[in-house]
């Protein structure tokens, strides 16, 4: 039971924070529309989060609730992937950031809804009409600036500079992975070839030899989470059990 | 008296019928197609229910009005079930529900699932504005001011609507 607990903790670590930085965006981004757009995308990723952590205090049981999970774990137990929590920089880098894991969740998501685990299932069936927006506006900002101006062109190549180390760990299984029976190499494989595709429209390329740096997924994170957590929980951890 | 098991559903669907959406309150829950069913187990009764958006903030609302709804007329025994699967869509809606959508200026979700993929730059969905029925309009953004809405012009008579998008 610990892998599956451990699994539904990632995904929604993975999401929520995303979903976080996403949200930093809110009143900042390059035009109104867009702002709403990022904005939503963060409200759809919360929303998923909210169902995984919910599932996963039931299996915890011990008076676990959504928000315990959320608001009081420490750094050490959140699960997410490195590549979320990283900081949104620009425009650009928030764009490749989402892209990454769009199309990585859109092939994960199509695996778990077939999954033996009912509430799985359900909980993708249910996300996957709306990672198909996600990976759809993603998709379109990539081929956009990259095959815009010279400027967004250069930031293009900077972000998926800046972010080459930390695809990898998408597709490198921990051992709660394994037991889950999710087929990684499959998904790579789709994502490789999304992404290698869009890449191409956008007149950019995708770096061949990158070295993987992992830890997010048990726990070893950057520097970087720890200033989202510090933000997000500083009202539980102040004043606990504060109610809305 | 004890309530026989169908008097109970056939009242609670009835009361369920008045119960409006927080955000789009021409609609009813049932116009909305997110309640699914109505069980009776020893007098209690359960009101199953599932989200349009996984984020969308009215649900928790949705359900302490659907609590509200029954306490007033008499019934206490109520508990709400939030499931996930079948996943909503927008072809759950009823005719009604979109008459009066149209009515209210947003534009109703068009009956055929057209672009629900992931592929950049499709074609854009046809949609007719609410206000002076032409279909010379345009995608502003395909993300609104509710998860469940996009934004749209009219080039005919220049206004711009929201359109709840098909999903």
């Amino acid at each position: 039971m610990q892998y599956l607990i451990n699994y539904t903790l990632y995904l929604a670590d993975t999401t929520l924070i995303l979903s976080q930085r996403n949200s930093e965006w809110c009143g900042h981004g390059p035009i109104l529309e867009q702002d709403i757009a990022l904005t939503n995308i963060a409200l759809d990723l919360l929303g998923q989060s909210r169902s995984l952590y919910q599932y996963a205090a039931e299996l915890i049981g011990n008076n676990a609730t959504e928000d315990s999970l959320a608001y009081l774990r420490n750094e050490r137990e959140f699960k997410n992937l490195l590549l979320v929590e990283l900081p949104n920089t620009d425009w650009a880098q928030t764009i490749v950031k989402q892209f990454y894991f769009s199309i990585y969740q859109l092939y994960l998501f199509q695996q778990l809804q077939q999954h033996s685990n009912t509430h799985i299932a359900a909980i993708a069936e249910k996300a996957i009409k709306e990672i198909m927006y996600h990976a759809r506006w993603s998709s379109e900002w990539v081929i956009r600036l990259g095959d815009g101006t010279t400027e967004s062109h250069g930031r293009m190549l900077n972000a998926i500079d800046e972010l080459k180390n930390y695809t990898n760990e998408m597709f490198i299984p921990t051992a709660y992975e394994v037991e889950m029976n999710i087929d990684l190499k499959l998904i790579q494989q789709q994502w490789n070839e999304k992404v290698n595709n869009i890449f191409e429209e956008a007149t950019l390329l995708f770096p061949n030899k990158t070295f993987s740096q992992t830890g997010g997924k048990t726990g070893t994170h950057t520097e970087h989470l720890g200033y989202i957590l510090a933000e997000m929980q500083y009202l539980q951890r102040s004043y606990p059990n504060a109610q809305w | 008296m004890v309530e026989t098991e169908n008097i109970l559903i056939k009242k609670t669907w009835e009361i369920l019928a008045g119960v409006s959406d927080p955000e789009i309150p021409v609609l009813t829950i049932l116009d909305l197609g997110i309640v699914r069913d109505v069980v009776i187990t020893n007098q209690q009764i359960e009101i199953i229910i599932t989200p349009t958006y996984m984020g969308c903030p009215a649900m928790d609302m949705i359900s302490m009005n659907i609590k509200a709804a029954m306490l007033e007329h008499g019934y206490k025994n109520i508990s709400i079930k939030n499931i996930l699967s079948p996943a909503w869509t927008t072809d759950w809606m009823s005719e009604e529900g979109k008459k009066k959508l149209k009515s209210y200026g947003i534009a109703p979700p068009n009956p055929k699932q057209i672009v629900c993929t992931p592929n950049a730059f499709q074609e854009e969905e046809v949609v007719q504005c609410p206000k002076c029925n032409s279909y010379n309009t345009q995608l502003i953004s395909r993300f609104g001011s509710t998860a469940c809405k996009a934004l749209y012009k009219c080039y005919h008579c220049h206004e711009p609507f929201e359109y709840f998008k098909c999903h």
